[in-house]
């Protein structure tokens, strides 16, 4: 039973079963391997993509549920956008493998919030984790960023 | 891993029977790192040689013999050969390199550990880049007709100055690759550096790492792949007695269920059926010789043998100066500290290709050497035949570093039950990974210290009791495993100290153990800062001061100690706190580089909350200082995380922790503002990626100390 999600603005016909999560769909079937696999329990953050516009954590996104929603995943922030930007301007990333689920969730709040105060990026960020400690950069790329679009 | 690594020492035995199956000559007397790499390709590396190579566009690029997991070895090892080679540092890139330990390994082994990619590649790199500078020097000197000694290079750039020719390293490519490399080109002089040490040299994966498009493992996607997961068992030591595969195998997308020695792998065409089919297993587990016990009974055991049961151990005295340490009737202190899971961001993956003629691994292998060999002694070739290409890996920590390549291992199992070549890539979830052991080992210490008449030791009695992190090892320790007391043996205290005994007993538990981001300065540095902070209150001194009369007394084994901690305590400065804030001092040194760190640190409802760190480090030439600084601020995370939260907990021989919703690690609103200040230095550079991590666990719990008057004998600090 194929179903059709709406992927990065192109509709895209998916054969996996409706209750698979969206991050495997995206990695196995789609190839969108930007988005990543952390813990599988939303804690970590590294799946996150938008839903409509929201960060949302993609291992707990069935797939089945998903039917006209907008998805956006690092792939389709096109890789021009300021954070994007301001994260390679300071080298943010180490290991990097955090990285695609944090520009997604600062994405999402710059987009509601342009102009985040310390409080407001805690808040937005406390669900993706960087184990490589990479948290101070990422909290200056974002007020970079945030002053780029001002 | 240790700082310098070992040479290997192989099984040869295996590795000759294995050798002759696969029809291989015998190996025997041959040094490690042609035993190591017999059976591989040879190869053709081009006019520069193994680690350069350039192309007709002008691009330079750099063969990477290290791994890159974050710790910024594609920023600085690519700046060496720029450096020399006066590169235009914008046409820099990196490849990594295949294995070949004859080709690539440092002492036999080819590996990234022991915070060494920087000062093990330093001569090799610098080498490199100068020769290929003289071949291109000597093909414009030939082409203007002009002594070479009047030719300048600068950004990819020969000129003549004179005359006003230049040619480009493209230009004159043909003509330098005919050349043969100077076996000892002319070396820089720090002085004259113009890239290395500046903010110039940045991280070359950057772009990549921001959009998505870097490779690590787990991304890997190839025709007909097959995913495998494997149901482990749930105490160390267990073995399948009994499997029900009938649900796994109704799992729509699972191929096979089959057993392997660690386990049940499940094979799948996708992530999802594999985890679900796994899922799906029933599984009776023979715990004959399982480890069943508690970590609080292994920790109460630890204890016991350090305080009562002396008598019934084997103590291996690592240090041990004048009359010796007092026994008792001292100053006195233990602490204890968990077993610690590394929990990089990518859990442990792989992927392999078996059969077919082919023997190839795909991942973020850290040290390729022992993943050939011991994918080698499984399938039977030789070691050199097996191919790596190793991918960025979602960070390690020391985890990717195992002497029996666990996970990798696990996948050539599967990979040769599957066989004919076809891929299969080996996930781990978050679950798996964690409870799979290999953490950092449990560790307790007791302290004994007699004070003189001005307050500083006179006598220093020590011991730890911990499990050994080399024992089994195919890099045998000298004498005491260095793993476990780095950090109390050379510590400038002890020199200070007129009389001192320091002791280690090993203790045998069930649970894999391993190297955790700065070894055993996870714990030693804690204790000897820690222990000096509290001496000095005692002593009614300042603990800045304490430590500067302490380094002034141990004479040059605290010299950059005392540096160190000057150039930290006058930008902090010491004393001055941000309002609300209590300051709190360490200094240690790893992997020969010495950080001092000065951290703020104050209370939110009972949880200690830090503010701004400022840290110093000597690490030598700091080939690439923004890069130094990015470690000093992750490594500080690193630390701060296992200092609040990290511990890893067994119940009868299960481990508790397995997501991160029960093993706590730092988030952004926990993340201290950490300020870098790096000694100038013309000594080679030494490590950067590990130094940063153990300073701030004591730098806290000395904010603490001062705070509320009380000492910390046990970490994590926050109990939940």
């Amino acid at each position: 039973m194929a179903l059709i999600l709406s992927i990065n603005g192109r509709q895209r016909t998916v054969d996996s079963p409706p209750d698979t999560p969206l991050l495997w769909v995206l990695r196995d079937e789609l190839g969108l391997t930007g988005t990543k696999y952390g813990c599988g329990i939303a804690q970590c953050g590294a799946c996150t993509v938008h839903l409509n516009g929201q960060a949302q954590r993609s291992c707990q996104a069935p797939i089945g549920s998903l039917a006209g929603v907008r998805i956006t995943t690092i792939e389709g922030l096109g890789g021009a956008h300021p954070l994007q930007a301001a994260w390679v301007k300071r080298d943010v990333p180490q290991c990097g493998y955090c990285q695609s689920g944090q520009i997604m969730s600062a994405a999402a709040l710059l987009a509601r919030n342009p102009k985040p105060t310390d409080e407001d990026i805690d808040a937005a960020m406390n669900g993706n984790i960087c184990r490589c400690g990479t948290y101070q950069r990422i909290r200056a790329a974002i007020k970079d960023a945030a002053g780029a679009g001002s | 891993m240790p700082s310098a690594p070992s040479p290997v020492k192989i099984d040869r035995r295996r590795l000759i029977v294995a050798s002759a199956a696969a029809g291989g000559a015998l190996l025997v007397g041959c040094k490690p790192a042609d035993l190591l790499s017999a059976g591989a390709p040879a190869e053709d590396f081009g006019a520069f040689g193994p680690f350069i190579r350039i192309t007709p566009d002008g691009w330079v690029t750099v063969v990477n013999n290290h791994i890159e997991f974050g710790q910024g070895s594609h920023a600085g090892l690519a700046a060496i050969v720029a450096e020399e080679l006066d590169a235009d540092w914008d046409k820099v890139r990196l490849v990594q390199a295949p294995a070949n330990a004859k080709v690539y390994g440092i002492n036999g082994i080819q590996a990234t550990g022991g915070s060494s990619a920087i000062s093990t590649s330093w001569d090799v790199l610098r080498r490199a880049g100068a020769a290929a500078r003289v071949m291109f020097l000597e093909a414009a000197a030939a082409r203007f007709s002009v002594p070479d000694g009047e030719l300048d290079v600068k950004d990819g750039i020969v000129s003549h100055a004179a005359s006003g020719k230049q040619a480009s390293f493209a230009d004159l490519l043909a003509d330098a690759a005919k050349l043969t490399p100077p076996p000892a080109p002319p070396l820089k002089h720090p002085k004259t550096y113009a890239l290395i040490g500046t903010d110039r040299v940045r991280r070359k994966d950057s772009r990549d790492k921001t959009t998505g498009s870097a490779r690590y493992t787990q991304d890997v996607r190839l025709p007909n792949m097959l995913t495998a997961m494997v149901a482990h068992a749930p105490k160390f030591g267990a073995k399948v007695a009994k499997v029900d595969d009938t649900a796994a195998r109704q799992v729509p997308g699972v191929v096979d269920v089959f057993r392997i020695p660690t386990g049940v792998a499940v094979t799948a065409q996708n992530t999802w059926a594999a985890r679900c089919g796994r899922d799906a297993l029933k599984i009776d587990w023979d715990e004959t010789k399982a480890e069943t016990r508690s970590s609080d009974d292994l920790a109460a055991d630890f204890r016991d043998v350090a305080a009562n049961r002396g008598g019934q151990v084997k103590w291996q005295v690592f240090a041990q100066q004048g009359a010796g340490g007092p026994a008792s009737g001292a100053f006195q202190a233990t602490y204890d500290f968990p077993y610690l899971a590394h929990a990089a961001m990518e859990p442990m993956n792989c992927v392999a290709e078996i059969g077919g003629g082919k023997t190839k691994l795909t991942f973020g292998s850290q040290i390729p050497t022992m993943d050939q060999l011991n994918t080698a002694l499984i399938v039977g070739t030789l070691p050199g035949s097996v191919e790596i290409e190793t991918l960025y890996a979602g960070g390690s920590f020391g985890r990717r570093a195992n002497f029996k390549s666990d996970y990798a291992a696990e996948c050539v199992h599967i990979a040769k039950r599957v066989g004919g070549g076809r891929p299969v890539k080996l996930v781990w979830t978050r679950e798996d990974d964690m409870a799979a052991g290999f953490y950092r080992p449990l560790v307790h210490h007791s302290v004994r210290v007699a004070r003189g008449a001005d307050g500083l030791p006179e006598g220093w009695g020590h011991r730890v009791v911990t499990q050994s992190i080399m024992k089994g090892s195919p890099m045998p320790s000298h004498g005491v495993d260095a793993t476990a007391v780095e950090g109390v043996a050379g510590s400038p205290y002890l020199a200070a100290t007129p009389n001192v005994t320091a002791e280690l007993a090993l203790m045998d538990v069930g649970v894999p153990v391993l190297w955790w981001r700065s070894v055993g300065a996870t714990h030693t540095a804690f204790v000897m800062e820690h222990t000096i902070d509290q001496l000095a209150r005692l002593a009614g001194k300042d603990p800045v001061d304490y430590r500067r009369a302490l380094y002034a007394k141990a004479g040059a084994a605290g010299a950059r100690h005392l540096a160190v901690l000057n150039l930290a305590a006058e930008k902090a400065p010491w004393g001055k706190p941000a309002e609300g804030f209590v300051q709190g001092v360490a200094v240690h040194e790893s992997f020969g580089s010495v950080v001092a760190q000065i951290a703020e640190v104050k209370l939110v409802n009972g949880v200690p909350r830090v503010g701004r760190v400022v840290t110093a480090i000597d690490c030598g030439i700091a080939v690439a200082p923004d890069q130094v600084a990015a470690q000093m601020e992750g490594g500080t995370c690193f630390g701060l995380a296992a200092a609040l939260y990290g511990k890893i907990d067994l119940k009868d021989g299960v481990v508790q922790q397995k997501n991160f919703d029960a093993y706590r690690v730092l988030r952004m609103n926990e993340a201290p503002q950490v300020e870098t200040y790096i000694l100038p230095s013309t000594h080679p550079p030494s490590g950067v990626g590990e130094p940063g991590t153990p300073v701030i666990a004591p730098a806290v719990a000395n904010a603490l100390l001062a705070m509320t008057g009380k000492a910390t004998s046990s970490l994590p600090l926050v109990r939940t």
